[in-house]
Parts: C-alpha cells; sequence; structure tokens
C-alpha cells in the first residue's frame, strides 16, 4: 500500500524552489514593461487645490500622466465597499486617484507611467500638486471627541455603530458579587510582507484580452473586480497569483487603486505595464490593523465564575472602510474566547481618522479581543486572589457542551456556534509543559540571584474557515501525474504540500505525483480567498471531494478493464488493483488513457486509446450517456458555518531591574486545530504567528504624529522583530476533530499571532507587579510605569 | 525608492579621486561602504549629483598597529577597510580591545561586511559607535585633498548632527584609534531596541589602575544622547578609590547628569538617561575588571612586529 502522508510532517514541496532563489513574484515578470510611480499625498487630510503636471512634461522617457480628470465611467466612481453590513451605516471609500479631497498621507494622487521606476520617480518629484490643508483627526481620542470630523457628512466619525447581545449582561454585572472594569489600549501594527503589493497587467489587442498578473490573496474576485471597474466581460479577464512573499491580510484587500489603474493604463498605451510597491509605499498606502480602545465591565462571583461581560470597542478604522467591519465585529464575537462568559454585550463604534485604512491583519482583530478577556481573567485572579488558570479553568465551555451556542452572529453572518474542542485538556498539556505548578520554585530561585520573572497565559479561539464555498479540480494525467487546481491563492502557506497529500492519499499515488496549482484565474475560476484561516479547511475538503469523483470513477472504468466488480478494486501505489489477486491490475496512467477515447495516435498512450486499440463493444456510444471523457472531476466544499480552533500560549520573562528590557526566557504553545494534515506545516504557522504576536507585543507600532505623518515608515524605525528577537517556541497539539467536514480539520493559519498580546502582558505584570493595560510595551515605557510606582519595581529584586 | 540620476566616477588612484572631488566640489559625495548613503539617495533624502567610488583605490583597506612619534601605539584604519576587517584583526583586537567590543554592536554581520569604519566615523551618525570609540581614545582623522593632507582630532571632527568636518573636496584617508595607556581596561555596553539597532544609549568606558590597584584615571563616552559624541572625565568622581570599593552606581548617576539627551519615538529622555547612570555603572565596572585581569591595550612593541602591518583585501 501506498503510505498515507496526512498526518506526516513531510518536507514543503515548494521550499527548494523558494530557497534557491527560483521563485516567481510579480516584479519578476515581463521585465520589459513600461512602470508606474504614484504621487501621492503628503498631507494627511487636505484639498486638492491644483496639479500641475507641465515641469514634467519635457523628462525623457515619459509615457503617460493620470490624474482623476482621466479617468472614466466606473473608474471615477469610488471603490467598492467588499462586505457591506446593515451596521455600516457610512461606510466610505477612495476613488482610485484622489477627487478634490485626500484623506491620508500616502493616498494616491497622480499616476505616472515611463520607461523605468527611476524615470518615473523622476517625473513624480517634479509634479507640483497645490493643497488646502484641512484639520486632520489622528488616533482614537481626536476621533471619539468628534471636535473635527474626516468626512463632512459622517458625523461624530462613526462609520458603524453595532451592538450584540446575549442575556441581559448591565443586569447580571448589577447582581453580581464583584465587579470590576479596564480600560484597554492596543496600538496599531501591520501585515508588513516581505513583498509589497504589486501588479502587472498586459492587453492582447487581436484577443481583446487581459492578463493581470497581481500580488493577492483573492484572484478570482480580483478579476471580477477589474472586469467590472473597465467594464470588459469577465472571460476576457484572467488574473493570476505568481508566488505571492507573504500576505498575512492585507492583500485579501481588493481591488487596490494600483490593481484597477494598472491595468487601464495597459490597455490605453497597449503595452505591458507594472507598478512594484516599495517598502515607504506600503507603510502608507496598503493598509494597518489592531487600534483599539476598550472599555470591559465585568460580574463574577467569589469563585470567579462570569456572571456578566459587558465590552465597549472604540475601533480605529482609518481613512476609509473598504474592507466593511469585519474586524471589529471579530474582536467583539472571539473575544469569548474558551469561554462562557454569563450574559454577553458587546458595542463597538467603528471610527474614522486621517491615517491609513484599517483592514484585517493576521488574527483580524481577534489578538485585540484575546487581549480583553485574558487581561479580564488576570485582573479577576488578582482580584480574589486566586491562580490565574484556575479563574480560567472555572469558566471553560466542557467538552460535553459542544457544540456550543454563543447565542451571537458570527463574521460570515452564521451563528456563533463553536463545533468541538477540549478546553481542559489543553490547558492540562500547556500547564505541563511550561511547569505552570512548578514555577513559583523557579521565582524564588530567580529573586535569590537578582532576577525578575514572571509567568504569564492566554487563551483563544479561532472561528476558521469561513464560507462560503471552495472548489477544487482533480485530473489524473495519461503519464499518471494528478493535476490539482483550486481557486483560492498561496503566500508561502504550503499549499503545493498540503493538498497534493489529501490528493495523494484518496487516489493511492505517491505524493511527489501531484502537482498542485493555486490562484490562476485560468485554470479554476470560482473562488472566494486565502483569508480567515479557511484554505486547508476550504480547498483542503474541495480537493478531497474531487479526488473522490476522480476515484470512483477509476475504479469503474478499471472495473470495466479488469472484468471486476469495483467494490473489489482498491487503488495503491499508482494502481487500481483487484483485492487480494496479486497481478491484477492496471496503472492509474492506463486508466487515465482509457478514459478518453481518441481517433488521433498522437504519441504511443495516445495510440492505446484509439478506435481500433482494444475491443469495445459497438452497441455502445465510446462515451457512456452521462459519462464524460477524462479521468478528471470538480468538488466544491460550502460549510454550514466556520469550524473552531483554539489554543493557548504561556510564556516566562524576564524584566531587567535597572534597564527594564523585557526578555522572553520561554514561549510554549499547545494548539488544536483538528486533524493534522501536516505537523510541520502546522508548527511553521505557529512559529510565523507568535513571531508576529512578540512584535506586535513588545516592538511594532505606527508612530503618527499630531499631523497624520507616520514616522517611522521604514524597517529601520517599524521594530519588526528579527529572529534574534524571537524566542524559541515549544508546541504541542491536541487534535480534536472537526465535525463540520469531511477530513475533520480547522483552521491554523492565524493562531500563533492572536494571544501574543496578551500572554505577554500577563507574564510582565506578573514579574512587575505593575498592572498593564496598555500593548505594545517598550523599555522606556515599561520604565516609566515604574517611576509613576504602580507596582513592585522597588521592591529589592 | 530609486535614486535621482547622478554621475559615476570610479577613480584608480587617490591622486585621482582628490581631483575629481576637488572638481565636483560640493555636489559630490563619496561611496565606500554605502550603508548609509544608498538608502539615503533611495530615499530622496540625499541626491549628489556625483558619486566618487572609492573601493576600488589601492592600499586603502589597511588595518595595522603602528607607533606614533610621541612613542604611543595606535590602530589605524584605511579608507575601504570594513567594520569585519578590524573586528576580525587579531592586532587590532589586542592593541585597542575597546574597537571589537564596540564593533559587535555595530548593526548586523552583514552590514559590518560592507560598512567601513572611516565611512562611519564620516557620517557621524550620533547613534554610531565608533564616533565615541574615536572621541573617548582621542583618536583623529586624516583628511586629504589637493590644497593637502591634515589630521583632525575627535574633539574637532564631529560638528554636528550627521556633519563631520570634512569640506566637499576633502578624502578621510584613515582614522587613528590610539591605544590606550597601560593598565587600562576597557568597555562597551549600550542598550537597543532590537539586536544590532541603533543604541538607545550606548556607552564606552576606559578605567586606568595604579599599581595598588586604584582607579588612576577613567572617562566614558556615550552615543544617542546628543547630536555629536560626549566624552566625561569621572577620574575626580572616583577620587582614586580602590576597585573593590568604588562606587561606580554614584559615577554612574553624576554621568547621566552631565548628559541632555533627548526624546524620539522608541524611547524618552527621561529613560536615555536613566540608561546612561546604568551603562555607565557597568561600562566602569567591566572595564575596571578587565584591568584588574590585565585584560589591557597592548602597545605596538608587544605585539609582534612581524604581523603588525597587513593589508586587508
Amino acid at each position: 500500500m501506498t503510505t498515507r502522508t496526512v498526518g506526516e510532517p513531510i518536507p514543503r514541496a515548494e521550499d527548494p524552489r523558494l530557497l534557491t532563489g527560483e521563485g516567481r513574484y510579480v516584479d519578476d515578470i515581463g521585465g520589459d514593461a513600461l512602470e508606474v510611480a504614484f504621487v501621492r499625498s503628503p498631507h494627511a487630510h487636505a484639498r486638492i487645490v491644483d496639479i500641475d503636471v507641465m515641469d514634467a512634461l519635457d523628462v525623457d522617457g515619459l509615457v503617460a500622466i493620470y490624474t482623476y480628470e482621466d479617468l472614466r465611467d466606473r473608474m471615477a466612481e469610488p471603490l467598492p465597499i467588499l462586505i457591506p453590513h446593515p451596521g455600516l451605516t457610512h461606510g466610505r471609500t477612495p476613488y482610485v486617484l484622489a477627487k478634490d479631497e485626500v484623506n491620508h498621507v500616502g493616498e494616491p494622487v497622480v499616476m505616472v507611467v515611463a520607461t523605468d521606476r527611476y524615470v518615473a520617480e523622476d517625473v513624480c518629484d517634479r509634479i507640483a500638486v497645490e493643497y488646502d490643508p484641512l484639520p486632520p483627526v489622528v488616533g482614537i481620542e481626536a476621533a471619539r471627541s468628534a471636535a473635527l470630523l474626516v468626512h463632512d457628512d459622517v458625523p461624530d466619525n462613526v462609520s458603524a455603530h453595532l451592538v450584540q447581545e446575549s442575556g441581559d449582561a448591565p443586569s447580571a454585572i448589577a447582581q453580581a458579587p464583584n465587579v470590576l472594569e479596564l480600560d484597554l489600549e492596543i496600538e496599531r501594527s501591520a501585515s508588513t510582507p516581505l513583498e509589497g503589493r504589486g501588479v502587472h497587467a498586459r492587453w492582447d489587442p487581436d484577443d481583446r484580452s487581459l492578463r493581470v498578473y497581481t500580488s493577492t490573496q483573492a484572484s478570482t474576485s480580483v478579476r471580477a473586480a477589474v472586469a467590472a471597474k473597465l467594464e470588459l466581460p469577465a472571460d476576457r479577464v484572467e488574473v493570476i497569483a505568481p508566488d505571492v512573499g507573504g500576505g498575512f491580510g492585507v492583500k485579501i484587500v481588493h481591488p487596490w487603486p494600483e490593481e484597477v489603474l494598472v491595468p487601464m493604463a495597459a490597455i490605453r498605451l497597449g503595452r505591458a505595464v507594472k507598478w512594484t510597491e516599495d517598502r515607504r509605499e506600503h507603510f502608507v498606502s496598503s493598509a494597518h490593523e489592531r487600534g483599539q480602545f476598550q472599555h470591559v465591565r465585568v460580574g463574577f462571583d467569589d469563585d470567579g465564575r462570569l456572571h456578566g461581560l459587558d465590552v465597549t470597542v472604540w475601533h480605529d478604522n482609518g481613512a476609509y472602510t473598504p474592507y466593511g467591519i469585519i474586524v471589529p465585529i471579530i474582536t467583539t464575537t472571539q473575544l469569548l474566547g474558551p469561554y462562557k462568559p454569563g450574559a454577553y454585550r458587546a458595542e463597538f463604534f467603528s471610527l474614522y481618522t486621517n491615517t491609513l485604512t484599517v483592514t484585517p491583519y493576521r488574527g483580524a482583530g481577534r489578538p485585540q479581543g484575546c487581549f480583553a478577556m485574558e487581561r479580564t481573567m488576570d485582573a479577576i485572579a488578582e482580584h480574589l486572589g486566586l491562580d490565574r488558570v484556575t479563574v480560567r479553568e472555572r469558566n471553560f465551555i466542557q467538552p460535553g457542551e459542544m457544540p456550543y451556542d454563543h447565542g451571537l452572529t458570527f463574521q460570515d453572518g452564521r451563528p456563533l456556534i463553536y463545533d468541538s474542542g477540549d478546553y481542559p485538556a489543553t490547558l492540562e498539556k500547556l500547564k505541563k509543559l511550561i511547569g505552570w505548578d512548578e514555577f513559583a520554585e523557579y521565582r524564588a530561585a530567580a529573586r535569590a540571584e537578582g532576577r525578575r520573572v514572571g509567568i504569564g497565559i492566554a487563551c483563544y479561539v479561532e472561528g476558521t474557515g469561513v464560507g462560503p464555498y471552495e472548489g477544487g479540480f482533480v485530473k489524473v494525467e495519461t503519464d499518471g501525474t494528478v493535476v490539482v487546481a483550486t481557486g483560492l491563492t498561496t503566500q508561502g502557506q504550503g499549499h503545493q504540500t498540503v493538498f497534493a497529500q489529501v490528493v495523494a492519499d484518496e487516489l493511492g499515488v505517491p505524493v511527489d505525483r501531484v502537482v498542485v496549482t493555486t490562484g490562476d484565474t485560468r485554470r479554476f475560476g470560482y473562488a472566494v480567498g486565502t483569508f480567515a484561516s479557511r484554505a486547508a479547511v476550504m480547498s483542503g475538503n474541495a480537493v478531497a471531494l474531487a479526488a473522490r469523483q476522480v476515484k470512483e470513477k477509476a475504479l469503474r472504468v478499471a472495473g470495466e478493464a479488469l472484468e471486476a466488480d469495483p467494490r473489489d478494486l482498491e487503488l495503491a501505489d499508482g494502481e487500481v488493483r483487484v483485492k487480494g489477486v496479486p497481478g491484477a491490475s492496471v496503472p492509474l496512467s492506463t486508466v487515465a488513457v482509457l478514459s478518453n477515447p481518441l481517433r488521433y495516435a498522437f504519441d504511443d498512450e495516445a495510440k492505446r486509446a484509439t478506435q481500433f486499440a482494444g475491443p469495445s463493444d459497438p452497441e455502445k456510444p465510446p462515451v457512456a450517456e452521462g459519462d464524460e471523457p477524462g479521468l478528471e472531476a470538480t468538488g466544491y466544499y460550502s460549510p454550514p458555518r466556520s469550524t473552531f480552533a483554539n489554543g493557548m500560549h504561556a510564556a516566562i520573562v524576564e524584566t531587567d531591574p535597572d534597564t527594564a528590557e523585557i526578555s522572553i526566557l520561554r514561549y510554549c504553545v499547545v494548539h488544536d486545530c483538528g486533524t493534522l494534515i501536516n505537523p510541520r506545516i502546522v508548527e511553521g504557522q505557529i512559529h510565523g504567528g507568535v513571531a508576529q504576536g512578540v512584535g506586535g507585543a513588545l516592538y511594532e507600532r505606527m508612530v503618527y504624529d499630531d499631523a497624520g505623518q507616520l514616522l517611522n515608515a521604514s524597517f529601520m524605525d517599524f521594530l519588526m522583530p528579527y529572529s534574534t528577537e524571537v524566542p524559541m517556541i515549544e508546541t504541542d497539539h491536541l487534535q480534536t476533530p472537526s465535525p463540520l467536514n469531511p477530513l475533520g480539520i480547522k483552521g491554523a493559519g492565524e493562531a500563533g499571532v492572536i494571544p501574543g498580546a496578551a500572554v505577554l502582558a500577563s507574564a510582565i505584570e506578573d514579574a512587575e507587579g505593575i498592572r498593564i493595560s496598555r500593548m505594545p510595551i517598550s523599555p522606556s515605557e515599561l520604565h516609566d510605569l515604574r517611576r509613576e510606582g504602580h507596582g513592585a519595581a522597588d521592591e529589592a529584586p | 525608492m530609486k535614486p535621482p540620476g547622478f554621475t559615476y566616477h570610479r577613480p584608480q588612484t587617490v591622486e585621482e579621486a582628490l581631483d575629481v572631488l576637488a572638481e565636483v566640489g560640493p555636489e559630490g559625495k563619496v561611496i565606500a561602504g554605502g550603508q548609509s548613503l544608498v538608502p539615503m539617495m533611495n530615499m530622496r533624502l540625499a541626491a549628489p549629483q556625483h558619486l566618487v567610488d572609492i573601493n576600488h583605490l589601492p592600499d586603502l583597506g589597511f588595518v595595522q598597529v603602528e607607533g606614533q612619534d610621541d612613542g604611543r601605539s595606535g590602530v589605524r584604519v584605511g579608507a575601504t577597510a570594513r567594520h569585519a576587517d578590524v573586528e576580525r584583526d587579531h592586532d587590532a583586537g589586542r592593541a585597542v580591545p575597546l574597537l571589537q567590543q564596540a564593533l559587535a554592536c555595530v548593526a548586523h554581520p552583514t552590514i559590518r561586511n560592507r560598512g567601513t569604519t572611516v565611512g562611519s566615523l564620516v557620517h557621524a551618525d550620533p547613534a554610531g559607535e565608533l564616533t565615541a570609540v574615536l572621541a573617548l581614545l582621542g583618536g583623529s582623522v586624516e583628511l586629504r585633498s589637493t590644497r593637502g593632507t591634515r589630521t583632525v582630532p575627535a574633539t574637532e571632527f564631529f560638528v554636528g548632527l550627521l556633519e563631520s568636518c570634512v569640506e566637499p573636496d576633502e578624502l578621510a584617508t584613515s582614522a587613528l584609534f590610539p591605544v590606550p595607556v597601560p593598565r587600562t581596561g576597557s568597555s562597551w555596553v549600550e542598550v537597543a531596541r532590537r539586536n544590532g539597532d541603533y543604541a538607545l544609549c550606548g556607552v564606552g568606558a576606559l578605567v586606568t589602575i595604579d599599581d595598588d590597584r586604584r582607579v588612576r584615571a577613567a572617562r566614558t563616552a556615550y552615543v544617542s544622547v546628543g547630536p555629536t559624541p560626549v566624552v566625561l572625565d569621572v577620574t575626580d568622581e572616583l577620587d582614586a578609590a580602590p576597585l573593590h570599593t568604588a562606587d561606580w552606581a554614584t559615577v554612574g548617576r553624576w554621568a547621566a547628569e552631565q548628559l541632555t539627551p533627548g526624546d524620539d519615538i522608541h524611547a524618552t529622555a527621561h529613560y536615555r538617561k536613566h540608561l546612561a547612570a546604568v551603562l555607565t555603572e557597568r561600562a566602569l565596572r567591566e572595564a575596571a575588571g578587565r584591568a584588574e585581569r590585565g585584560e589591557s591595550a597592548e602597545s605596538a612593541e608587544q605585539i609582534d612586529g612581524a604581523t603588525r602591518a597587513r593589508r586587508v583585501s
């Protein structure tokens, strides 16, 4: 039998190519294309008075300059709100090139096309845009006060106000024996993939068709958006996501202005045109996330059990709302984590500011929600003098209570019902892994050496695998190769490996005979995209379903060839065999040949499939009624609702009593994403997520000044952690299968990042005895907290 | 992030380089490692019309320990010697251990492989470790132009934020890092946000002890607390204290009071000042310990003459 590969940590098929520089990213494609650069707003808020290009026209190599005045029809309309919601009463989106007003630094105003990027930037330098500056709204406090407005027609800067309730939280809290209130804050960060955005477009004037390469997480939807904006028939547009150097959420947004402007220029100029975002542009013109203020009121009994939880969130959505209000919806629904909140009320205000637009970044609102809930759990434990894990244990949803209905509506518009999970078992594993019960001894020993250490914990539940659907195509070629295609895209997750594992097992072929293509509308036209930790759940199950259809047909066709009942056949080692009869087999490649009767013998394999190659029933058509030629199938998977993965992290930190430097000594993760397809890939996802979690907790922030200028728009001052800042990560797994899908899997992509800020705040608080209510935290800020005398800083360590 | 156009010059001799610099004047800029200049050009914060590449000049890649007229020795570093060349030079390490102690904190290995020590001095970044090392050691930079050669002491070399006294037509051909007097220990300590980042505060220390293991002289130098490196003589504060009773912490606090660091997005002025106190204490303590253990600088005579001068390619 072919060895099963699902569940095995096989190496990633894509790594040799990517690690030896053989990757093919947007900027690697079509080196002779014209190149684009943008004049972007230097102001956070201003009216455009005049655009003067005269001084730029004689630059050698200039091809075209476009401003809003040059846009026509749908291109002259604002970009779409991708995910409308009844609560989003005042959604606003930008024009592809600013019309009259700019609302954040970096908003595109003029597009320049030139022979190369150097010339294009020279031209940009010589275009004079006259602005009439308006006072900007920067930061949540300013937005909330509404002394100034971002959009004149949006009262109080509120794009959306939403309340969700389950039970009567205010009265439950009023009647609870204990009540605590917390004010919390999380600052902005961003996806910052190594490869920024990029678009390459070619127009074929003979075929009247457009090909677009774009660094996206949603090529099929980009195709629909480009076709709609440029008013082209969809079947004349093909969109391909080549190798994508990371997405982390920012590339799910579409169409970006550049994604429709570059194709527009390609059509108008009849030339290939490309734009490659540089790092400075990425910081000010893509998207950020995370920034929130939170107010928590919680009522609980003397055992620490929640009676009522009432959370208000002020969410900074930046200048526009192209991706709707997904992030605050996720924050307010997912903050519940593995707990029963008693009665629950969540309210959020999504606020405009004159800063870069906020759209999902890995975790997508969950890190903020987890921070709110886990800070609350620690506060309850401190208030009651209980162990922090005890308070958590007492509030867990128990395995026997699954499926658990929270009585709320999740981000996909479906009920928030947890499908499965064993939270007490997860916690037990984590306590063992980190040595929770032995930490007191360790702390005492460290204190004796003058060292200050602390331990923290944070738990989360992550809704993954949101619908509506994904599809998969599986075909056995006549040489035995199995080609697989799915429409969602890949940004480094290892889809080529895991989808191949799933199909290889279903068809009994070696995994290296399976070739996977993703994100290419020429190969698969129906898809949603790669986000919300959904790819493995959605496309994994879709390709499994397609492969099962292929298997069924292979058994039928082989049964005829072997004169055997398909029920007596099995697929293994690339063959269809009669069970228990050695030698009675036919290679899968031959089955592929037999499945496609041919007239023309263009090669040896084809010759075997022509009309005179073998006996056939002259009374029957070569392809039976209702059947199709070829050994291939398309399958779709559409879930009833999301599946909920969970995990718990614990960390031990050391804080320097003198310099306030914070070091992570240990970082432990227990993770349950259902059935594991490839443990190595899941661990890799966790490691990457933890790295970003550490970044968000200790290093990364977007520093805007009062004028709305981003002061740290470079990797010199935006402190993404280096490998030297990321701790060794110790992991353990539970596998609680999802009952919702055939493979029993749950998503794993975002999990690692979710509890980062929460677990490190918990550990730093434990080390310092200072209440930590705002993350990230730097040594300078910890120093300030110590000076404010909030805690044990003066205790002799 | 593409630079505007410029004329690229690749002189083959120092004389040719000086001619080009004299000709292009203020429109010209010397490029060696390019680790600061190229990002500034790509961001269009610097736009020299002429770039004079000195990487092809012969005989400027040296790191050598040499005797001086005043009887002291020094490590002389040529204009195209990389940080990594200095860091790995065994004799330089023996002569001036402070060089290697500080270089370990200069950015990351890949940057040290390209960036030049002399270039970092000319760039005069207020966070550049080597500026403080040169100032602490009382070193100098040799500048050449078609007008002649001059040697500028560190005290006069750093003029302001990202500003050294190098005239547009001058080429910094080498820098001299003098060997401290015998029985001197050194230390470099700093706190940076991430490994290899610019220091929030960096402190170098030299402590010289006498035969009775008392502090005979002590000086400290700082980066990231002002536009130019700051050197403090803390000898009087220590008042010839015996090593084991010296109150390093009090001296650290005194030193911090002499400094006026600023706020930026990574740290407040107060925190920087606090770091200066803590790190001064740590640096002095470590330097004193090294002096006591005899891990001090060696003169050129002590270093085997056969390996003294070496050209680093």
